[in-house]
């Protein structure tokens, strides 16, 4: 008998490819079914076009399959209710603030802190760096560099809805 | 990535043929303009102007061949194929991107412009999608807005920048316009297929309307920077029924090298 315990237990054991964080606390597994030996996962991407999408699917498809009894498993990506910082963990914020990336609570927009110091006083190099999820700061405070996660923007206003 | 055609959600006018052929010709416009004008960006990594430019170009490219990507495996989920043979295995008449996306990236000035130029059409009509009734597809337009966000960020930063920063870059962001206008109206080319989606409701807004929002979007935005838009230009079409440059050849024997050598391998 295949538990939900054990399924999440598992998953949380798989990293992100590009950040030390359990996908679990990155907030990417939308949901988890299981049927018999079955199991049905559904991960919400943070970025659609990020290239770490099949090693993710791959490795999770991969974990599961050495859950004892799980003979089955089918792991897709879905877009409904798109992927928002408030899906990631305490536990995830505290993990990545360790590594050196900051975090926002909630909006891109807010002030951003610095990891090493607790600086405000950041200035924003690029918006861009080294992975989709990621923006480059500068602390002026303490003169380090600084990588900030990176939510994809607030949904734009749609005519009609 | 799910099956959008077959979930629960899918919207009602793909059980009829003519209409899942017209939205499938809807995502293949969106995803041969996502993957060629991302192949242009990526031509810069290496040779941008300083550090963060070729970093932020090269994060637009892999973005915007992300998307491509995403949008190729839901055409490959309806016909049996892979993402991948749809990017690398057909023929430049075979595309459906508009023309704007495969011109030759020329000089930065001008890259900027076509981004700038595309990425706030392409904004325009992913509104029109997310808008729309096509359920999943509409979720995916919606997701897709999100990340594309940045892109017209970046591309209006490097607009005003250029057309700010004297004679020589104004100049240049002029003559890229007046290049580029024509083949940015053709992004909002009219046929048969987008004409079957306004008739059965499936889009709100034709591509004239559309290309109408657009133009309200961006001409304030250019008479601002004391840039003018070529008056009477009529816009470059055939992109949407395959009719390309030279230069999209050219660009797909390049592009597609690799993959031809062994379609079969497996990466």
């Amino acid at each position: 008998m295949v538990t939900y315990d054990a399924v999440w237990q598992a998953l949380g054991e798989i990293e992100d490819p590009e950040l030390p964080i359990a996908i679990t606390d990155l907030g990417l597994v939308r949901s988890v079914e299981i049927e018999e030996g079955m199991v049905r996962v559904r991960l919400v991407p943070t970025f659609v076009g990020c290239p770490a999408l099949d090693v993710i699917r791959e490795r999770v498809h991969r974990r599961l399959l050495g859950v004892p009894t799980v003979h089955a498993v089918d792991v897709q990506y879905t877009f409904d209710d798109p992927w928002t910082i408030d899906r990631m963990t305490e536990t995830g914020r505290a993990r990545l603030t360790a590594h050196g990336v900051s975090v926002p609570r909630v909006h891109p927009a807010e002030l951003a802190t610095c990891p090493f110091c607790g600086s405000t006083d950041l200035l924003l190099e690029n918006p861009f760096g080294p992975t989709l999820c990621r923006a480059v700061y500068y602390c002026r405070a303490c003169r380090n560099p600084v990588e900030r996660f990176k939510p994809p923007g607030d949904v734009l206003p749609v005519a009609g809805r | 990535m799910s099956n959008l055609w077959a979930t629960p959600d899918a919207p009602a006018v793909v059980s009829d043929a003519e209409s899942r052929a017209a939205v499938r010709a809807l995502l293949l416009a969106l995803a041969d303009d996502e993957l060629i004008v991302g192949h242009r960006h990526s031509e810069w990594t290496g040779f941008a102007p300083d550090i963060e430019s070729d970093v932020a170009m090269s994060s637009i490219a892999q973005e915007e061949i992300g998307h491509a990507r995403v949008l190729y495996d839901q055409i490959a989920a309806l016909e049996g194929t892979s993402a991948d043979r749809l990017a690398f295995g057909r023929g430049p008449e075979a595309f459906r991107n508009a023309v704007l996306t495969e011109r030759p990236n020329g000089d930065w000035a001008f890259s900027i412009v076509r981004a700038w130029l595309y990425d706030h059409a392409d904004a325009v009509r992913l509104r029109t999608v997310a808008a729309s009734p096509l359920g999943p597809f509409a979720s995916l337009a919606k997701t897709l807005l999100r990340e594309e966000k940045y892109h017209v960020v970046f591309a209006d930063a490097w607009l005003e920048r250029l057309a700010r920063g004297g004679d020589d870059a104004w100049g240049r962001v002029q003559r890229a316009l007046d290049a580029a206008w024509p083949d940015a109206l053709g992004v909002f080319e009219t046929t048969p297929d987008t004409e079957h989606l306004v008739r059965i409701g499936a889009l709100a807004a034709g591509m004239d309307a559309q290309r109408s929002r657009w133009e309200s979007d961006v001409r304030p935005r250019l008479d601002a920077l004391a840039l003018t838009v070529p008056a009477g230009a009529a816009a470059v079409v055939g992109g949407r029924q395959g009719r390309h440059l030279p230069d999209l050849g050219m660009l797909l024997m390049e592009m597609t090298s690799v993959w031809r050598s062994d379609p079969e391998a497996r990466w």
